[in-house]
């Protein structure tokens, strides 16, 4: 464990967890100021939580189990980890064994699994509505997320994620071989499924029955409901920091200095918030699909993600 | 122009089934308490040219009983139902004689409209179970939404039987917020009941407020000036317009397709200033009085072309997005046939084909001009949207015609003395469909039974039938695609 890693280790969780919802902020206040409203500002997902945690008290629907009540402690602990782990601000992990690119994946499989069950625990109608329709995306998602990424291990002879990301920080023309750019869009399109965000979800509707992510956390309230909602808002964040150091690692630390490390948490910051603003901005030109449709969008992903696996044998 | 025919209940079918194969729809049904007798009064109407039938069979008060008319028109039956909760009006022989109107928590046996009813007892426990269809079968659920919604929505009980996520069976359960507004109506005088007929049901002031006073000018024998009538054809399609507009926006919110809400928003925005600016009220209030109308200002006509530029762009904008355009077509169709079965009326109507409209069928007043023309009519949310569209263009350009001719913004009749007639009619193509009142009225001018009929009354069974095979998921933009009035039903 080197002294990078540790530090890297120390400032990833922190800044994701005080960024994310502040992440979440400028997503809503783009796709406001684009769609001609004033929109409540960056801050109000953080002024959501601060009500939820302080103001509000949990209810435990009755004739649930601990299914229910541990769900958002276990999507908040496998989020964390992978905050922890992932090289985001270096490109040293604090516990490298598990940067590994199917222990991320299944790290954050298992939260979306946990919360699927909690909306199964609930016993209502929309509950197990949301978990039947979150894991019939989640079936035909994380395969193409663990193919995706493979196809970039596969060149670096590792499934190692600080070792993919160096390599490709040693090489950068290797981001826009064919490898990089299948990839890169099999890997978009997954993570705007797995997010929640349109054309497959919209975070936005109050409708019960149009609902997947929402319709399984329906029931939660008050801290509870602040864990699922920061936690959900850290996965968006984590995602799309993956995505943005896969393809574009520069500015990453690569040494333990306070200088490096500023640099590192900036170049984060603005990728991570240049790519939510994109997806917000992405968002106003979009509608939700009808939800028969989004297993096609997701199959075509899962082939983008073969053909670059296939294109990374051939072309290596 | 109303024919009224006094009838035994025996001789009922027979005048109903040939009128309804003259032609005739059944408008309105309504019980009446007389003191000595009650009395079922059916009203059926026929368009080109206007004609108007009321059959009324006088009942015995202890055991008051018709043969039903549910064999020979759905909504007959519906009214049957509504008059036997209200009144104890027993349809003998009624295909499904369960309550309709009544509120689970109503006393049995207790009669709200009957002039001895009294004041609403105290809520009883709940009377019996509600029955819903139970639809059985390998990997089917019940969904129950509601009454309580996650939105701004009125209170209805959706039980969706689903397989899948395809709905096997949807029963809507309304009736909760039963107001007793049409017994508010009795005893006041015309002019003191105005303010009632505008607040039937909150987005459609202007057509319930014009209906009643038709029919009470009906019943005076009032001659309206020509500028008023002009005034209210105009002040009908500014609630169409807005109403319209905000279905637009709301439609595309619901697939997820925000900005083009936010610009249906704005336009609506524009549209309830522009009320406000011509009457005095952003929801066209105390704009039509029984025997006139006034408005302050009159239409400005440059803002609505400005505006209709606007919406021929949201609209073109929601129909060259090619996954919009897919959640629009072909969903919840409801077939030209389902909708004439079930005597749906408005945009629903002619979104399947049908053309029934009361502006052409019971004029108020001669318009000139064709109605607006309907490039789909497959009964799907498409269908409902375009219709909507091509109704704003017209009612834009009708709005722009009449204000033309318009010269005195203050246009109001002499008013009757005393009623010439007991009963008037009045009949209105609102925004959702065509609006009936009845009202009856005492030799001194109080309003002795007032009867409204708004067109969700019509096409709230219609939703059910077209959900059939729908997704769940689309049940939202189905029912926009409706937007039917709970409040202007359940009265």
């Amino acid at each position: 464990m080197s002294a990078l890693g540790v530090v890297g280790g120390v400032v990833q969780p922190l800044l994701v967890v005080a960024g994310s919802p502040l992440l979440i902020g400028v997503l809503r206040q783009v796709r406001a100021k684009l769609e001609g409203r004033a929109g409540p500002g960056v801050l109000q997902p953080w002024r959501d939580l601060r009500k939820l945690l302080l103001h509000k008290e949990s209810v435990t629907p009755r004739g649930t189990s601990e299914v229910f009540r541990y769900a958002p402690l276990v999507l908040m602990a496998t989020t964390l980890v992978v905050a922890v782990v992932v090289p985001f601000v270096t490109t040293a992990s604090a516990v490298d064994p598990v940067a590994d690119l199917f222990a991320v994946v299944a790290l954050l499989a298992l939260g979306a699994v946990a919360l699927a069950l909690a909306g199964l625990d609930t016993g209502t109608a929309f509950g197990g509505m949301g978990a039947s329709r979150e894991t019939t995306i989640l079936a035909l998602v994380e395969p193409t997320l663990l193919v995706a990424i493979f196809a970039l291990s596969v060149r670096v002879g590792s499934t190692n994620l600080a070792a993919i990301i160096s390599s490709t920080l040693d090489d950068p023309a290797r981001v826009i071989s064919p490898v990089s750019l299948l990839a890169a869009v099999a890997l978009i399109v997954v993570i705007i499924a797995e997010t929640g965000r349109l054309p497959v979800d919209n975070p936005a509707t109050h409708l019960e029955l149009t609902m997947v992510h929402e319709a399984m956390v329906l029931e939660y309230a008050g801290p509870d409901l602040a864990l699922v909602e920061l936690a959900s808002a850290m996965r968006l964040s984590v995602f799309l920091g993956l995505l943005a150091n896969l393809f574009l690692p520069w500015g990453i630390a690569t040494t333990a200095t306070p200088l490096a490390l500023l640099i590192g948490v900036a170049a984060l910051v603005v990728k991570v918030g240049l790519l939510g603003a994109a997806l917000a901005a992405g968002e106003v030109f979009l509608a939700k699909m009808r939800l028969f449709r989004v297993p096609e969008l997701l199959a075509g992903s899962f082939l983008l993600a073969l053909l670059a696996v296939a294109a990374s044998f051939f072309l290596a | 122009m109303t024919d009224a025919r006094t009838l035994t209940p025996t001789e009922l079918p027979a005048q109903a089934e040939s009128l309804l194969a003259k032609g005739f729809r059944v408008a309105l049904v309504a019980g009446h308490d007389d003191g000595d007798k009650l009395r079922a009064v059916y009203l059926f109407t026929a368009a080109n040219p206007d004609r108007r039938v009321e059959l009324h069979i006088p009942l015995d008060k202890n055991n008051p009983r018709v043969p039903t008319l549910a064999g020979l028109s759905f909504p007959a039956g519906r009214f049957e139902r509504e008059m036997r909760d209200l009144f104890g009006i027993v349809p003998e022989n009624h295909p499904l004689p369960r309550r309709l109107v009544r509120h689970f928590h109503w006393p049995q046996g207790w009669y709200p409209m009957l002039s001895d009813a009294g004041t609403p007892p105290a809520f009883e426990d709940v009377a019996g179970p509600y029955p819903f269809r139970t639809v059985e079968g390998d990997g089917v659920y019940e969904i129950p939404v509601g009454p309580v919604h996650a939105g701004m929505i009125e209170p209805g009980h959706f039980r969706f039987s689903v397989v899948g996520e395809t709905i096997l069976n949807l029963k809507a359960r309304l009736w909760f917020v039963h107001k007793g507004i049409e017994k508010l109506f009795q005893g006041r005088r015309a002019a003191a009941a105005l303010d009632l007929a505008g607040r039937v049901s909150g987005d459609t002031t202007a057509g319930h407020t014009l209906a009643f006073c038709l029919a009470v000018e009906d019943a005076y024998g009032i001659a309206v000036p020509d500028d008023a009538l002009r005034i209210r054809a105009i002040l009908l399609e500014l609630e169409r317009l807005y109403n319209h507009i905000t279905d637009l926006g709301a439609l595309c919110n619901d697939v997820g397709h925000g900005i083009l809400n936010t610009q249906a928003q704005r336009v609506r925005e524009h549209l309830l200033r522009h009320n406000d600016h011509v009457t005095g009220h952003r929801l066209l209030r105390g704009a039509i009085h029984p025997g006139g109308a006034h408005i302050l200002n009159p239409p400005d006509l440059d803002l609505l072309a400005d505006l209709d530029a606007d919406i021929i762009e949201i609209v073109e904008l929601a129909l060259s997005h090619s996954v919009v355009r897919d959640r629009f077509t072909g969903t919840a169709v409801l077939t030209r046939q389902q909708a004439a079965d079930l005597g749906t009326l408005g945009y629903v109507a002619r979104a399947s084909g049908l053309t029934g409209d009361a502006r052409i069928d019971h004029p108020f007043f001669d318009m000139g001009g064709t109605p607006a023309e309907h490039t789909h009519t497959d009964g799907d949310v498409l269908s409902r949207f375009m219709v909507r569209a091509e109704e704003i263009r017209h009612a834009i350009a009708l709005v722009t015609r009449l204000a033309a001719d318009v010269r005195d913004l203050d246009a109001t009749a002499a008013p009757g003395l005393s009623p010439v007639a007991r009963s008037g009619v009045g009949i209105v193509e609102g925004w959702r469909g065509t609006i009936v009142h009845r009202v009856e009225l005492a030799p001194d001018g109080t309003l002795t039974r007032v009867k409204i009929v708004d067109p969700s009354f019509f096409n709230w069974p219609a939703l059910p039938v077209a959900l059939a095979d729908t997704i769940v998921p689309d049940f939202p933009l189905t029912n926009k695609s409706f937007n039917l009035s709970y409040a202007g039903n359940d009265l």
